[in-house]
């Protein structure tokens, strides 16, 4: 099983800083990987990831929401964030009826303006999945479905990987899967790291987006460690929040973690996406994501491929700034479809 | 690559248009005179001179330039002014007229903020988010003093000096005034202040905000000129303190020229200072530091953090995180909201810059410049940084002003301190950590009047910051810059 993606051109920057990040990668190459992979080996390697200082992080995200964008800028970040969303319904009450709403806004956000691109995937339960992909085949957008037991992952691994396994059958292209928080904080770094990489075996081809769940391990060394550890166990994406713990994502999270992607690419040559989600309401906030990601990885990473927003009603928010932006004004909330 | 084997999508290239900050809200005339005894005149000695806009090389305005007898004039009427009403005044009343200064400021700081940039260089994203809330903060915080000057410091009597005679630098025009201003009117004394010639601009705009607070005639005088007229204000007997921020080699001149005239001094003068990385410090916000600390203001800041050492365990992997860091910074317009990095202040400034530069070359450490585009017209130089600088080398040893860091390296603590310590200046240090214990060994250390930890370029104006060594002497900020402008001799 690869535990990352091919090390082709990376060697260079191990061989130059010959980070702990790579015990997935020798251990893989070995073939030895699990009696190698411990917990002790996994606590080595958390604690030479670098140590955060939420002032400077609070600092530097502050200064970077100052950056003023305007004009065809605001109109290309605008597009480029309803590309990135994935449209989300995560609710007791959702139905089959309610997700092929939801998909049909997807597929078509703005009815009455078909240059609006359509999103980059709908994001449901699991018993969802099999409704969404009917409504959505063909369009190109993706079925995203929350597995492992979402939002608290309080159930055993087996269940997790089985009721992954179920999400990937019934058509799934993406798994946001939880960490189990407990184990992170009571240090059991394997269990963690284990989990990860068997549900991302049960995954298949499905892509992996492992919810760090930020709100409820507080302090930013923890997002930190807890994202390096999501990646060396397989994560396609990390992603803040389930949405349904406060704090969901924040600005100093992200940026925390888009550092922690930023080093694992360092130091692996693999390019893991971010997610933050839950608590994006307003264009305004979503382009202080975008100014975020783009001043920390940049051009490459600029893309529905390893850039998404988790969100329900930003999308509005941003369909309104954009009628704003090609016919200066501003229209009533009432003309734009809930879902 | 990504580990997704079915990428679907090419990244987008995504630009920030460019977003100009209006320069209507400040009108600027075409000759401004000498601001004294409450009004502006002509200069008696009949000279003028012009101020350019750095970035476009374009003239802003003409400027008096003050000789002898204007200085005399402004010196007079210092007096007139301090035996007069601002001597006669309450306290508390006197506190007034410092407050109301403090809230016009707050007023109209985005026309000071614009003139700043105009006449300075800098980005109007410093000047509005770090020099103007910072003046305010200073003109508040000193008025809050001017009627507690007992309390402050229990047990003396403290009385104003009288004429302070202040000469500041171009790099924090109105911030360094500010600095120098508002503890002297605090503390009851009345000023003649001379701007640098780069940068008057904004001093003369205060003087109008001065008058229009109910400043009595006198109490404010701003003399514009360059060396020769800071000479004639420091040198002329009227004054009985001498407050100057520039360079060390200007200072020491104002030091022997003070000597035996009886009238006190504070010099804030240059730096070198180290800013040192420990293996295990918070590793992307101290790369965010070591920027802000050499590139905040092009590095025109006499406290920038101008040699980094860091520790040899992570060199490579640093310096490769300050470099890519490098390459995002925004260079180019200062009124553009998006720019990090702007103006050299003046043709003189670039070419001392050059000429350092050239010399880090050809002494054989490593050049690095982002290939970021430069204006055609104007000053200006790449953010530049140096790897494999020895302490001997110019760079390392030299206050070069601008937008270039040297990068050492030590092993120990111990060689950190050393290396730090080991400069004529000691104005300012950083130290990056996550041990606790250890800021606090190197603090007591090194020799330099300010040391921060993990953040760098931080001022309030309830700290005292000022030099050790060839950095000066005296204090500014906090109960400390009070002393400098007040009498103990009862």
């Amino acid at each position: 099983m690869r535990i990352c993606g091919p090390p082709t051109g990376a060697d260079g920057h191990r061989a130059r800083y010959p980070d702990p990040v790579t015990i997935a990668h020798a251990a893989d190459r070995s073939g030895i990987l699990p009696d190698r992979i411990t917990t002790p080996t996994l606590r080595t390697f958390l604690r030479s990831v670098p140590s955060v200082d939420e002032v400077g992080v609070a600092e530097r995200v502050a200064a970077l929401s100052t950056r003023s964008i305007k004009k065809e800028s605001k109109r290309a970040a605008l597009e480029m964030i309803v590309r990135m969303t994935d449209l989300t319904t995560l609710e007791g009450k959702d139905t089959p009826g309610r997700v092929a709403q939801l998909c049909a806004k997807a597929i078509r956000p703005d009815p009455t303006d078909p240059s609006i691109p359509s999103v980059a995937a709908v994001c449901v339960y699991p018993t969802m999945v099999r409704h969404a992909v009917t409504a959505t085949e063909g369009t190109g957008v993706k079925v995203a479905s929350v597995a492992t037991y979402f939002p608290s992952g309080m159930a055993d691994t087996k269940l997790k990987v089985e009721e992954t396994r179920m999400v990937v059958a019934d058509g799934a292209h993406e798994v946001d899967m939880v960490i189990d928080r407990g184990a992170f904080l009571a240090g059991e770094y394997f269990k963690v790291f284990d989990e990860i990489r068997r549900v991302k075996e049960a995954c298949g081809e499905a892509h992996l987006k492992v919810i760090l769940e930020t709100g409820e391990l507080v302090t930013l060394d923890n997002v930190r460690r807890a994202s390096m550890l999501a990646m060396a166990a397989g994560a396609d994406f990390i992603k803040t929040s389930t949405g349904k713990v406060s704090p969901a994502a924040t600005l100093p999270v992200t940026l925390v973690m888009l550092e922690a992607i930023r080093d694992f690419h360092d130091a692996t040559g693999v390019m893991v996406g971010m997610k933050p989600a839950g608590g994006i309401r307003t264009a305004k906030d979503a382009i202080r994501y975008l100014v975020l990601f783009n001043e920390t990885l940049g051009h490459p990473w600029m893309t529905p491929d390893l850039f998404r927003f988790g969100a329900s009603s930003l999308l509005n928010d941003i369909l309104m700034q954009i009628r704003w932006l090609d016919t200066g004004r501003y229209q009533s909330p009432n003309y734009f479809t809930k879902d | 690559m990504s580990r997704f084997p079915t990428t679907t999508h090419t990244p987008l290239l995504w630009e920030y248009a460019p977003s100009r900050e209006s320069t209507d809200i400040v009108e600027i005339e075409d000759r401004y005179g000498l601001f004294i005894d409450g009004e502006f005149r002509e200069p008696k000695s009949g000279k003028w001179f012009d101020t350019v806009n750095p970035a476009t090389e374009e003239k802003l305005a003409t400027v008096a330039e003050a000789g002898p007898k204007d200085v005399d004039d402004a010196v007079k009427a210092a007096r007139a002014a301090f035996e007069g009403p601002w001597g006669r005044m309450s306290p508390s009343e006197r506190a007034k007229h410092v407050f109301r200064i403090a809230r016009m400021i707050q007023e109209r700081s985005r026309e000071l903020a614009v003139l700043e940039v105009l006449d300075g260089g800098k980005p109007i994203k410093e000047a509005r988010d770090v020099d103007l809330p910072l003046v305010a903060a200073h003109f508040f915080y000193y008025a809050g003093w001017a009627d507690k000057l007992e309390y402050a410091f229990p047990g003396a009597k403290p009385k104003p000096l009288g004429v302070a005679g202040q000469v500041i630098p171009w790099n924090f025009p109105l911030l360094m005034l500010a600095w120098k201003v508002a503890p002297a009117l605090a503390a009851g004394n009345t000023v003649v202040l001379k701007p640098a010639e780069t940068t008057p601009l904004s001093a003369l705009l205060f003087a109008q905000i001065a008058a229009e607070a109910g400043l009595p005639p006198g109490v404010v005088n701003v003399v514009t000129g360059a060396g020769e007229t800071g000479q004639l204000v420091v040198t002329h007997p009227g004054v009985d303190k001498v407050a100057f921020t520039g360079s060390t080699a200007v200072g020491k001149l104002i030091r022997s020229q003070v000597a035996g005239t009886g009238k006190k001094l504070t010099l804030e003068l240059g730096g070198k200072a180290a800013n040192i990385i420990f293996e295990d410090a918070p590793l992307d916000q101290a790369v965010e530091g070591v920027i802000n600390g050499i590139f905040f203001n092009q590095g025109h800041v006499c406290c920038a953090g101008s040699r980094l050492l860091v520790e040899e365990s992570i060199h490579d992997r640093f310096v490769d995180k300050v470099k890519r860091r490098l390459q995002t910074l925004r260079v180019g317009d200062p009124l553009d909201k998006n720019t990090d990095v702007g103006a050299i202040n003046s043709r003189q400034q670039l070419e001392k810059i050059e000429e350092l530069v050239e010399s880090g070359v050809a002494e054989g450490a490593e050049m690095y410049q982002p290939d970021c585009p430069l204006p055609a017209k104007g000053f200006w130089f790449r953010p530049t940084l140096f790897t494999g600088v020895s302490q001997s080398h110019r760079i390392a040893q030299e206050e070069i002003f601008g937008p270039v860091l040297s990068i050492l390296t030590f092993r120990t603590p111990e060689e950190a301190v050393e290396k730090a310590n080991n400069t004529p200046y000691g104005l300012s240090a950083g130290v990056w950590t996550s041990k606790g214990s250890r800021i606090l060994w190197m603090a007591d250390r090194m020799k330099a009047g300010v040391v921060w930890a993990n953040t760098y370029n931080k001022f309030d104006p309830t700290s005292p910051f000022g030099g050790y060594k060839e950095s000066g002497f005296g204090r500014e900020g906090g109960r400390h810059g009070l002393l400098p402008y007040l009498d103990w001799s009862e």
